[in-house]
């Protein structure tokens, strides 16, 4: 058999945003992936470490607030650090598009705005995903 | 309100109609889709009739507006007399920025203020708390002491307008700050006005921006209750909230059930505490969503008012202004698409609409661009002058309830009372709020219910304009907000300055006495303001109240 998928979704931060989350981590695990959700107000290091326990191939980073250049930065500096860059690291929130560029140079290779249709990031999981 | 003989002719026409008429031809013309139902999953059907509102008696169920049971309006003239408060939820950046933009939106017409605070203001953190990394300004203002809310109000007369401020876990002690920095300009306590949120319940169930857990939250809540009907009187001490529970996925019937469930729960507290109802309930607000159902989201503001009004009767109120509801609208922020952004200003036309017609006493119009970043000045003044389009040119306004005693309209007022009920049974046999609250009860069934709408947009059972229909490539072109840089440090810096020029013997002196009264079962209002008027800051403050309450810690679940 296969081994699934494993996806960490985590919500970094104090935004409390966390519909867009939730119903990505159901649409991935009814797309057969293993999803952990962190749950809210994650710092980086608690999100990395939870990653390494679980031994994921990705983390879906959701945050609507705003404060994504700093706190995603925060999470691929310190996943670089620990040796995990072959996790495929995506973003999804309120993030204007001029923001994108800087993101993925960082680090944070998918990013997913509102309206995104769950089956596209199924699929860029699915396509993009390391091992 | 009808004959028994005249219904059943109508039946009997109906029969005939459906039969002759309407089956032949959709025999000919199929129907466009297989089902038609509201967003909350409510069967509409294709007419409706006065057989669909026979039980209906117009002076019980519905009677004038401004007369129990409300249904019809909260105010005898509703909209000839006094329209809706034009208030723009509003807050970036520092206090400077904000107070800039305050006075922009009261220069374009707006007639009352609404402040939005960043992440770790609703946290009660300061500026300068490790947490607060990356958050500055980013949500909302950055307000963590008396010197910030001062700078915040410069200039505005906080004596003539009204002030809302979106603030849970902390409310208490912001609410310290406005009512401090009014009386440091001169301005006698009891006569400003506005509305603290203060609703806890749904910062549980949905907002998540908590800080205690919920028995000393609610002693809290109960505290500023009864501090506000002795001492502020204008003041409306909480705003009930369905806004955010709608934001977070749910039905506009779990909407309305889990936001009335709440605030009957504030109420059984207060009174359990001691308070008179009718001294505390009239300052009781409410704040609801306006989504994309025309008309599901105008009966269930009407429904709204009926089931409250009905229920604090029975609660034992008796004044009339403690049955009313009054309540503050704001379009759905999560029916925005980040897609061809303009169309969103078709959508909040529709919304606002329908918040007006369910007779709202204020309202908040998103901007089209806030599915990409905060507001441009462009995109908020359009939102204000679409409030100001439906006022001043739509004759929306010329009567009360214009919709009352439509088929439709009634018919599915009372379908979601029914509905309301059905959820406030299931509540009840899971041991009331709290109890259901930890047992993640109502966060399950929104994370179901936005599952289930997430996952129609998805398969095209449901249209959004935009997004999944009616594609466009075209690069969205929308000018985005920036802020102030140096407004962080100035912040910073400003903390800095207050910790060291303030007297600290004052300050430790207010402190403890805080610490003791939290530890004891006094109002906590009186001590807040101590703290506040020595310049204790917002996280200073907040973390006396933390080490003597805990924190919360929320089940993750989805």
């Amino acid at each position: 058999m296969e081994k699934k998928i494993r996806v960490l979704i985590a919500k970094p931060g104090l935004d409390g945003h966390d519909r867009g989350a939730k119903v990505v981590a159901r649409a991935l695990r009814d797309a057969g992936m293993e999803v952990i959700y962190t749950g809210l107000h994650q710092t980086a290091q608690m999100i990395v470490e939870t990653a390494v326990q679980e031994d994921v191939d990705v983390i879906g980073l959701s945050l609507l607030s705003g404060a994504h250049m700093t706190l995603f930065n925060d999470v691929t500096k310190l996943l670089k650090e620990k040796g995990m860059s072959d996790v495929l690291v995506l973003g999804g929130g309120i993030i204007p598009k001029e923001d994108a560029p800087t993101l993925k140079k960082i680090g944070v290779c998918g990013i997913f705005g509102p309206g995104t249709p769950c089956e596209d990031i199924v699929e860029f999981i699915k396509k993009n995903v390391k091992k | 309100m009808f004959e028994e003989k005249e219904l059943e002719k109508i039946k009997q026409k109906k029969d005939e109609w459906e039969k002759n008429c309407y089956l032949k031809l959709i025999k000919e013309n199929p129907e466009l889709k297989a089902g038609f139902e509201n967003l909350s999953g409510i069967q509409i059907k294709n007419i409706y009739t006065p057989n669909d509102i026979s039980q209906l008696d117009y002076i019980k169920d519905m009677d004038f507006p401004g007369e129990y049971p409300f249904l019809r309006g909260v105010h005898a003239s509703m909209y000839r007399g006094r329209l809706w408060t034009m208030r723009q939820f509003s807050g970036f950046g520092s206090a400077e920025e904000t107070n800039k933009r305050y006075k922009y939106l009261l220069s374009h017409g707006e007639t009352g203020l609404s402040v939005a605070f960043d992440y770790p203001t609703l946290y009660g953190y300061d500026t300068d708390h490790p947490l607060a990394r990356g958050e500055f300004g980013k949500c909302g203002v950055a307000i963590s002491s008396l010197k910030d809310m001062e700078i915040l109000f410069n200039g505005i007369p906080v004596d003539k307008i009204t002030t809302s401020m979106t603030i849970n876990g902390p409310a208490a002690i912001v609410w310290a700050f406005y009512i401090a920095n009014a009386e440091n300009r001169g301005i006698n306590r009891n006569i400003i006005g506005g509305t603290i949120q203060n609703d806890i319940l749904k910062e549980y169930i949905a907002q998540k921006s908590f800080i205690f857990p919920p028995a000393p939250s609610m002693r809290l809540i109960v505290d500023t209750f009864e501090f506000g009907f002795k001492e502020i009187p204008r003041w409306n001490t909480i705003s009930i909230s369905g806004y955010h529970i709608r934001e977070a996925g749910s039905t506009a019937v779990q909407e309305l059930a889990f936001t009335l469930g709440d605030g009957l729960e504030y109420v059984r507290w207060a009174v359990k505490r001691g308070l008179k109802i009718d001294d505390f309930a009239p300052r009781l607000s409410f704040f609801f969503n306006a989504h994309n159902d025309f008309f599901e989201e105008i009966a269930k503001y009407r429904a709204a008012r009926r089931i409250w009004a009905k229920e604090l009767k029975k609660l034992g109120a008796k004044k009339q202004r403690s049955l009313l509801m009054r309540f503050h609208t704001q379009t759905a922020g999560c029916s925005l698409t980040a897609q061809q952004p303009e169309i969103n200003i078709s959508r909040v036309t529709i919304q606002a609409l329908a918040a007006i017609l369910g007779g709202t006493q204020s309202l908040h119009t998103n901007s089209m661009d806030e599915a990409l970043a905060l507001p441009s000045e462009k995109a908020v003044r359009i939102a204000l002058r679409t409030q100001q389009v439906i006022a001043e040119e739509s004759g929306v306004t010329s009567t009360a309830d214009p919709l009352g005693g439509s088929y439709y309209i009634e018919w599915l007022t009372d379908k979601m009372e029914e509905e309301t009920y059905k959820y406030f049974d299931q509540v009840e046999r899971l041991g009331g709020v709290i109890p259901a609250i930890e047992k993640g009860f109502f966060q399950r069934e929104i994370a179901e219910a936005s599952y289930k709408y997430q996952k129609e947009i998805d398969e095209n059972k449901r249209v959004i304009v935009g997004v999944n229909k009616y594609k466009m490539d075209e690069p969205v072109e929308i000018s985005i907000l920036k802020m102030d840089e140096k407004g962080e440090e100035r912040q910073i810096n400003r903390l800095k300055k207050i910790r060291k020029d303030r007297d600290k013997l004052k300050f430790e002196k207010n402190l403890n006495k805080l610490r003791k009264a939290a530890e004891g079962q006094e109002n906590l209002m009186p001590y807040i303001l101590g703290c506040v008027h020595s310049y204790a800051t917002l996280g200073e403050t907040c973390n006396v109240l933390r080490e003597v309450f805990g924190e919360y810690k929320e089940p993750a679940i989805y």
